[in-house]
């Protein structure tokens, strides 16, 4: 298991190496002079060269990538053109406020999933069930950021129930993790996002476990349980919906690496401050050393919840052996 | 994935008879045909059902102009900040989304699937690089990537598309692939090459035939993939600008700050999003259970 673990996690090192690599080359094929973005062409050429410099923009495309490469060991990104800070600095800042919402829609997603989905498998052919697939199907199709769009209108503008924008409500808040997260006025800017984020989560994991509720109930054991004359709901949570997880366990390793796009466009729309809205900006003000950086570190996360979610689908089915 | 006859002979001919005959039973699958022949039949004659230009400005009797009205009898789905026909808009949105959806998605497709027979017929190394490579473009996350290429490439509809394509291909070679490798086991692709098939003629009056219906499937899905990303993309203001499509439709109602105003205006193009994205998914639905025989039990 360790064993396993160590090699998973030297591939993904070396993808991300690569993934840098690509970004990195991606992002001087930019048609036209990438500095005329960062120093204005007008000026004069010696002070020219003295920001480029500051930049480590003059100097061979192969020397700034032995650079680039150098210093991602070291996670520096380079300074951010646009805050003259580095790059690093505005990435941890965004982190986090990326991962909670993530990982807050991501709870509430599977929650409702997978008591949804075994409870739907168990109300299999009702009128309900249809329905709940169908309105599971719609929020699976339609895009988070119109969603978004429709809620601010509804829940923000309309009924004025919860604020429509950003992390906390301007002056409040201080500098430490508590004084920044661990508020009411933070839970209320929260709810909208997650929710919404939860909803277009929410189909994947659902009509997963239905289906394996489906199968796992047609297995001999459920038949004993019944026999015994267990509780229904003991037989639903206890016997079946167990063994059924497995497959929603799976599926959502792969699932997490396409609901970051989701993730992206959500955080626009409620200007959330994460790094999938700083990707954005980034790239709008043609700040590269700050895009990439975002860029590797979105890479990264994906990369490293897929090992995570491997893990623990060797943890939850001992069948499973990676040696 | 079991697939329903395995043969020879191509079975395309058997697939479409039993799609048609699910229809009959599966009421969303009939919505679904009847909602796409819809969209397809909008964006065929665009150019004749939208009254106005999406940029011309529209007047009133006393000569100004016609800014954020609610639906009305003139204009269906009202007017934009600037006086612009909605309802034009969205119609001739409906042509980009299933230009840029049928094309990535066919481009999709074809390198996907060469990429994933070649790997699935040949086996040992070269599956091993192709694998390799694959695994490498699944590292890359979908939407970052695509707005990173979409602002160094310049703003057309076609790097949108091709920004689409350039990830979405992984996905597509990994099944053909894994399906291929049961195939290439099969005594008729050994008979073919003991009358003396070479590896070209095997891969593709062999083991083609007998992959489309899981092509055909992905295809369907990848539609869908393709149209939600341009929509994303438009939507983040990375779009082509002089094609009017529904993501820049909202991209321009959420800039200027009307989406908290104007419900009209952000509600038609999403509601056409998710029905054709809908559409599209009850339709690769059916397709599916008549390419797995497995679902057609449930």
């Amino acid at each position: 298991m360790l064993n396993y673990f160590l090699k998973r996690l030297f591939v993904m090192l070396l993808m991300i190496v690569l993934v840098s690599t690509m970004i990195f080359f991606l992002f001087r094929t930019m048609p036209g002079d990438p500095t005329a973005f960062v120093v204005d062409p007008s000026i004069p050429p010696e002070a020219r060269q003295q920001l480029l410099e500051r930049y480590g923009l003059d100097g061979s495309l192969w020397d700034q990538y032995k650079v680039f490469i150098t210093d991602l060991a070291r996670l520096d990104f380079g300074d951010s053109f646009f805050y003259n800070r580095p790059a690093i600095e505005i990435i941890q800042e965004k982190l986090a406020a990326t991962l909670i919402l993530m990982l807050t829609a991501m709870v509430f997603a599977y929650t409702m999933g997978i008591f949804g989905g075994a409870w739907m498998a168990w109300r299999r052919g009702s009128r309900l069930e249809s329905l709940g697939i169908t309105i599971s199907l719609i929020f699976r199709s339609a895009p988070t950021f119109w969603v978004g769009l429709m809620m601010i209108l509804l829940f923000s503008v309309r009924l004025a129930w919860f604020p429509a924008q950003g992390m906390r409500t301007a002056g409040t808040g201080g500098g430490t993790f508590a004084e920044m997260f661990l508020n009411l006025d933070f839970l209320r800017h929260l709810i909208l996002p997650a929710i919404v984020a939860g909803m277009y989560f929410m189909a994947t994991p659902m009509l997963i476990m239905r289906n394996s509720m489906l199968e796992v109930m047609s297995e001999d054991y459920i038949e004993m349980a019944r026999a015994k004359g267990t509780k229904e709901r003991h037989i639903l949570y206890r016997h079946a919906a167990r063994n059924a997880l497995l497959p929603v366990v799976t599926a959502g390793a792969l699932f997490i690496g396409a609901s970051i796009g989701g993730q992206v466009l959500l955080e626009v729309v409620f200007s959330w401050p994460g790094l999938g809205r700083e990707i954005v900006t980034a790239v709008t003000r043609h700040d590269y050393p700050l895009a990439q950086g975002c860029f590797i570190i979105i890479s990264a996360m994906v990369m490293f919840m897929n090992l995570i979610a491997d893990m623990l689908y060797a943890f939850l089915d001992p069948r499973i052996s990676y040696n | 994935m079991n697939i329903a006859t395995l043969n020879k002979k191509g079975n395309s001919k058997s697939i479409s008879r039993l799609f048609l005959k699910n229809l009959k039973y599966d009421k969303l699958a009939l919505i679904g045909v009847v909602l796409l022949i819809f969209f397809i039949g909008v964006a065929v004659f665009s150019d004749g059902i939208a009254p106005h230009g999406p940029r011309d400005r529209h007047y009133d009797e006393e000569g100004s102009i016609r800014r954020l009205e609610p639906p009305s009898l003139e204009h269906p789905f009202g007017t934009t900040d600037v006086g612009r026909d909605i309802f034009s808009q969205v119609v001739l949105g409906t042509r980009t989304a299933l230009t840029v959806g049928l094309l990535a998605a066919f481009l999709v497709t074809v390198v996907g699937s060469i990429v994933g027979i070649v790997a699935g017929y040949y086996g040992g190394w070269v599956d091993t690089v192709i694998m390799r490579v694959v695994d490498f473009f699944y590292a890359i996350p979908f939407i970052p990537f695509v707005i990173v290429l979409s602002a160094v490439l310049k703003p057309s509809i076609w790097n949108v598309i091709l920004a689409v394509s350039l990830l979405s291909w992984r996905t597509v070679a990994r099944l053909v692939r894994s399906q291929v490798l049961s195939i290439v086991e099969r005594p008729f692709i050994k008979a073919g090459r003991v009358a003396g098939a070479g590896d070209l003629r095997l891969m593709i009056k062999y083991i083609l035939p007998n992959v489309i219906p899981l092509i055909l499937l992905e295809m369907a899905f990848m539609v869908n993939w393709a149209i939600a990303a341009e929509a994303s993309i438009a939507f983040l203001g990375f779009g082509d600008p002089s094609v009017p499509s529904w993501g820049q439709i909202l991209h321009i109602v959420f800039s200027t700050g009307n989406s908290r105003v104007a419900w009209w205006w952000i509600t038609t193009p999403g509601v056409a999003i998710v029905l054709l994205l809908l559409s599209i998914f009850f339709v690769a639905r059916a397709l599916e259970e008549v390419v797995d025989p497995r679902l057609r039990r449930r």
